[in-house]
């Protein structure tokens, strides 16, 4: 009977090595924010297509994780969706894309603009109506993002807030829970990505982008930098990066890679 | 356990084979249970050493990045949602199983049954996209934000129903024909044969079926997710935004590391633990009817 189990445990085991040895000659590996994981994963197929023999690897699990694997070189790429912080000057950044973070009202709210003043006030909970805005009397749903996304990081930091003092009634995950959150709450304020709502908005979904700083929120003023509220899509690297390091990063940075970017409702950089 | 060694006429070369394979099945299901756990508390390691198990029970609320990791307020949103939605799909569930069973034509009593397995099949993201487009909306125009318990409660009790009540009809048909014939020669009458005679031999077989769907209830993810708000908070009124420690898991652990990570895998092992209790509770009620 002892033996039996033996038998069946090195079976697996050897199932597990014969799957492990399938490896392809040269192998890319990239880690990091969640934000930019879908477009790198474009960007590598596209670069695999191109280079045959590489094999892209993107895996997420925060911009924190991309830049620690980066320079523990766990991975040969660290992705982050936000700029670097003094603390990691001894790392690269290369930004591949911009992604702009807008404020969101239901289309029939009809307050069209909030000041930074106000937009605190309704974060930390000392504005609970619309009235005290210029709105209809109707309660405010104050939406806010899960705790690590780097969102909800930026958000914090462009308004000077921390999360404590924040008291929100809704949580969410990704850009398009807030969307549909908003779009089914006439009371309802969030910030999402700009790309996601302009596309969403175009496609009749009833929610409005606020402008932020009287600058409108929209992907040709993050593109120009004008918007206040944006940050870089970058991938992280160590001093120095090997030769298909520099050429997968030259690549993702090139005019051949517009398309996917504008695809995952990000804003490609200015030439 | 029964061993076949005495009836050593029938023994054959497959039953000799047939053991072997069948221990080693078994001790692997066991193992993969084993090393759930331990993958589990190992991974929850790293918070639990570090600040010991109270800074999970008395924290300054959930701020991990801060490194707050009060579960209670999660443990009790979880519990109240599970329980809310128990509280509805249970009265349905044995009503609707109690109508199929002795009021309905036959034919519409099969149709019924269909419904319900089409029910049961619904994926729980389709319930959860369902409630925050159309659910969570109708609430909000009545008791903003609308996201709150009352809507995780409603979806989950959706998403239950089915095994409340089909877990019900099958205990119900398992009653044994020659009691309800007795008690119909004695004179009963329907009412009185369903409340007095099949509830009570059907009983062990409901309450089943209502910790399973308990068990369900707990584990839910993507559909509280989207309905329930996930503001961290302890629960004091049905219209209030909740979180459920499946709903914090999903939401936080693609961002987290280090102590952080590790207390997502805490609050999946109490989950763990609290489904655990209810399948012990669950064999306990089993034991208790049947002896």
């Amino acid at each position: 009977m002892r033996s039996s189990i033996t038998r069946t445990a090195a079976l697996l085991c050897a199932l597990c090595f014969a799957a492990g040895a399938q490896a392809a000659d040269e192998r890319l590996v990239l880690t990091g924010s969640s934000t930019v994981a879908p477009l790198a994963l474009e960007i590598g197929k596209r670069f695999e297509r191109e280079n045959p023999g590489v094999r892209v690897d993107v895996q997420s699990g925060g911009s924190s994780r991309g830049v620690n694997d980066a320079r523990s070189g766990l991975a040969d790429i660290g992705m982050a969706s936000r700029a670097l912080e003094p603390a990691e000057a001894d790392l690269n950044a290369d930004a591949i894309a911009m992604d702009g973070i807008g404020l969101i009202v239901h289309a029939d709210n009809p307050v069209h603009t909030l000041d930074a003043d106000q937009v605190r006030a309704i974060y930390t909970g000392a504005l609970t109506n619309w009235k005290a805005v210029g709105g209809p009397d109707r309660r405010i749903t104050v939406v806010n993002k899960a705790e690590g996304r780097s969102t909800l990081a930026l958000f914090l930091h462009h308004f000077g807030l921390t999360n404590r003092q924040i008291r929100a009634q809704v949580v969410i995950g990704d850009n398009e829970q807030g969307i549909k959150t908003v779009a089914g709450n006439p009371g309802a304020i969030g910030y999402v990505s700009i790309g996601t709502a302009e596309f969403d908005q175009a496609q009749g979904v009833p929610i409005r982008l606020l402008p932020m700083g009287g600058i409108a929120a929209t992907v040709d003023n993050v593109a120009s930098g004008r918007f206040p509220l944006a940050r870089p899509l970058n991938l992280v690297t160590t001093g120095t990066p090997g030769p298909l390091v520099r050429r997968f990063i030259a690549f993702a940075r090139s005019e051949r890679v517009r398309d996917l970017v504008r695809e995952q409702f990000f804003v490609p950089l200015a030439r | 356990m029964i061993s076949s060694a005495n009836s050593s006429s029938s023994r054959s070369r497959v039953d000799a084979a047939l053991r072997p394979a069948l221990f080693a099945l078994a001790t692997a299901s066991a193992a993969l249970l084993a090393l759930v756990l331990l993958f589990l508390a190992g991974e929850s390691w790293p918070a639990l050493a570090e600040g010991g198990w109270r800074r999970f029970l008395a924290s300054d609320g959930w701020y991990p990045a801060s490194g707050d990791f009060d579960l209670w307020p999660m443990a009790w949103a979880t519990l109240a949602a599970a329980t809310g939605a128990l509280a509805i799909a249970l009265p349905l569930g044995v009503g609707g199983a109690i109508f199929t069973r002795f009021y309905a034509p036959p034919p519409l009593a099969a149709a019924f049954r269909r419904l319900l397995g089409l029910l049961a099949g619904i994926p729980s993201v389709v319930f959860g996209l369902w409630g925050l487009t159309v659910l969570v909306p109708i609430l909000a125009r009545w008791q903003p934000p609308g996201t709150s318990l009352a809507a995780a409660i409603l979806i989950l009790a959706l998403m239950v129903l089915p095994t409340v009540a089909l877990t019900a009809d099958s205990a119900l048909a398992a009653v044994p024909p020659d009691w309800l014939a007795g008690a119909h020669a004695l004179g009963l009458t329907r009412s009185a044969t369903v409340l007095r005679v099949a509830l009570p031999a059907a009983r062990a077989g409901i309450a089943g079926g209502a910790l399973l769907a308990a068990a369900r209830a707990l584990g839910e993810t993507m559909a509280v997710l989207m309905v329930a708000g996930n503001v961290v908070q302890t629960p004091t009124g049905l219209f209030e935004p909740v979180r459920v420690l499946t709903a914090n898991i999903a939401l936080e652990m693609a961002y987290a590391a280090g102590t952080h990570r590790a207390a997502l895998f805490a609050s999946g092992l109490l989950l763990t633990a609290l489904v655990a209790l209810l399948a012990w509770s669950a064999a306990r009620v089993g034991e208790r009817t049947n002896a």
